[in-house]
């Protein structure tokens, strides 16, 4: 098996410039952490709010430079902040986005949104362009009658769909999913965690999918790594991560969740039915 | 949109208004194919006396009423192009500073800054006294004191859209920063400096008015300022020769707010519908 993607003792640090009445101070947002994915595995990284996983997921999709440590993709050692990125980097790691409203621009119809990626790093015709971008369209359960529609048009759940189609345009090898999910209704989530698990073994794709939610971290993980304030305190196979954590946070992060795989979520969503 | 636009009543009004102004300055040289500036009769000659020359004369025997359609032509085109400029300057000039952050917005706002201390007309005077008085010059002239608002405004657009994730995103699909700036942040950028323009066209229109009204319009043209200015001189005999060109200032400046309202009102409406 080989490995995607690699991380060795990321740091990154933020400075936040003093005013007149604060001084000038550093925030840890990402303190030394290391991982390895292998190629069509998910690694889950989970953590309460502001333990810096998006930190982490800005820095292994290439958007901010760490201010210290290794990242290494598919072989290759990879600092935006020394060299230029070639496309072909580029195009091997892409991301998905929490909030789906934010993260499609409310300008742009949806074939251009799918084309755009094709049109920046290939020399393709439009045509092409637009034919595997209506291709793709449907693979993520959309139809061609959504092609000239603007985001604006379409449902948190759609819109996630679309992110991940785009995301999917360029073949990446790496996604990185940041709570892809957490922003939807729960019978939604389901479509779309099996949209994405449909996804990777139809394109043999490694997954970094970040959540707070346990119980989608249980569905979809071959392994977990659990952050507290920027720090990787438990990190091993999804089996032995809930069956035996190892951290004082991970134990009560874990008592304090509802069980709720997907199994359970459909019985909750039968029980709000059977309510209703 | 422009349905919601012409239910309210300001809109109606102001767009009226606008509309018979622009259709003077497009009609004027078909209805006074004369130079306006050219002797049209005796001097002086008040309004409603002779029929080809419903408005009267001004001190040097010129047609007022001439004066008036061939003045709304400057005054309309130097307000528009100067708003223009000044927003197409400072759209430019505060994208670059909010997107390229660091040294270079710190630059840019200084300067920014600078121009916004001296008071707009005293910079557009000043100007003007140095490169005499054209029409471009006066455009530019006016422009130098307007920009600075609208490229304040984008400045702090950009600055919150540049960390939205669509932003974000169009780096991961590696699009060039100034692809990303102009294609992506700029257009979500535009509406309320675009809500400003109004303002802009009506603030505009009035410093040109002041600036012919001190003598340093465009001499080769009628405006509305220097046709105040000239009746000045006479005042007290012949009030008409101020007083009509001063509703027409007046007029336009109240059609071009009353536009600008109706539109931002109505565009607020239709967000608030969806
Ligand atoms: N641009 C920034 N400037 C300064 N501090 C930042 C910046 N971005 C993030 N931080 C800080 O870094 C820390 C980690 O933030 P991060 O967004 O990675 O958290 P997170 O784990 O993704 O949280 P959430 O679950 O709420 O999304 C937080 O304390 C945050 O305030
Ligand atoms: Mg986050």
């Amino acid at each position: 098996m080989s490995v995607i993607v690699e991380g060795k003792n990321i740091v990154r640090d933020y400075h936040v410039p003093g005013g007149l009445l604060k001084k000038a101070r550093t925030v840890h947002a990402v303190k030394g952490v290391s991982f390895s994915v292998e190629k069509g595995k998910t690694l889950a990284i989970v953590g309460e709010s502001g333990c810096g996983k998006s930190t982490l997921a800005r820095i292994i999709t290439l958007i901010d430079s760490a201010t210290a440590g290794d990242l290494i993709i598919e072989g290759q050692k990879v600092d935006i902040a020394k060299a230029p990125l070639t496309a072909e980097m580029r195009r091997k790691v892409q991301i998905i986005f929490q909030n789906p409203y934010g993260s499609l621009n409310p300008r742009q119809k949806i074939g251009d949104v799918l084309a755009e990626p094709l049109k920046i790093n290939t020399d393709m015709p439009a045509s092409e362009r637009n034919d595997r971008a209506m291709a793709m369209l449907k693979k993520v359960g959309l139809g061609p009658e959504h092609f000239n529609r603007y985001p604006h048009m379409f449902s948190g759940g759609q819109r996630q769909r679309i992110a991940i189609a785009r995301a999917l345009m360029l073949n990446p090898s790496l996604l990185v999913l940041d709570e892809p999910v957490s922003a939807l209704d729960l019978s939604v989530q389901a479509q779309v965690l099996n949209l994405l698990a449909d996804l990777q073994d139809e394109f043999d794709l490694t997954y970094i999918f970040i959540s707070h939610d346990l119980s989608v971290v249980r569905y979809i993980a071959d392994e977990v790594m659990v952050m507290y304030y920027g720090e990787a305190v438990e990190y091993g196979t999804r089996e032995a991560v809930f069956s035996n954590p190892q951290h004082d946070y991970t134990k009560t992060l874990f008592a304090a969740t509802p069980r709720a795989d997907v199994d359970s979520i459909r019985a909750r969503i039968a029980a709000k039915k059977a309510a209703a | 949109m422009s349905r919601l636009f012409l239910r309210s009543p300001e809109a109606v009004a102001g767009t009226i208004i606008l509309a018979l102004l622009v259709a003077m300055a497009l009609a004027a040289p078909w209805l006074f194919p004369r130079d306006p500036l050219a002797i049209a009769g005796p001097a002086m000659l008040p309004p409603f006396q002779d029929w080809t020359i419903p408005l009267g004369t001004d001190r040097l025997g010129r047609d007022v009423l001439s004066g008036l359609f061939h003045g709304a032509r400057t005054s309309l085109a130097v307000g528009l192009a100067a708003a223009a400029t000044s927003i197409v300057v400072g759209v430019l000039v505060g994208t670059i500073a909010g997107f390229a952050g660091g040294w270079v917005d710190e630059v840019l706002m200084r300067v920014t800054d600078a121009f916004q201390t001296v008071p707009g007309f005293l910079l557009a005077l000043a100007f003007v006294s140095v490169a005499g008085p054209s029409l471009g010059v006066v455009v530019v002239a006016i422009a130098l004191g307007a920009w600075t608002q609208p490229a304040r405004i984008t400045r702090a657009e950009v600055l919150s859209i540049r960390e939205r994730d669509y932003v974000a995103g169009a780096r991961v699909i590696g699009m060039h920063p100034a692809e990303i700036a102009f294609r992506e942040v700029l257009p979500n950028a535009l509406p309320p400096v675009l809500a400003l323009s109004s303002v802009i066209v009506a603030a505009a229109v009035l410093t040109e008015a002041a600036l012919s009204f001190l003598g340093l319009g465009d001499p080769n043209r009628v405006t509305w300022g220097g046709m105040i200015a000239e009746g000045r001189a006479v005042l007290r005999s012949a009030p008409f020769l101020s007083i009509v060109p001063g509703i027409a200032l007046v007029l336009t400046v109240l059609g071009v707010y009353l536009v600008g309202e109706g539109a931002v009102e109505a565009s607020a409406v239709k967000r608030g519908n969806a």
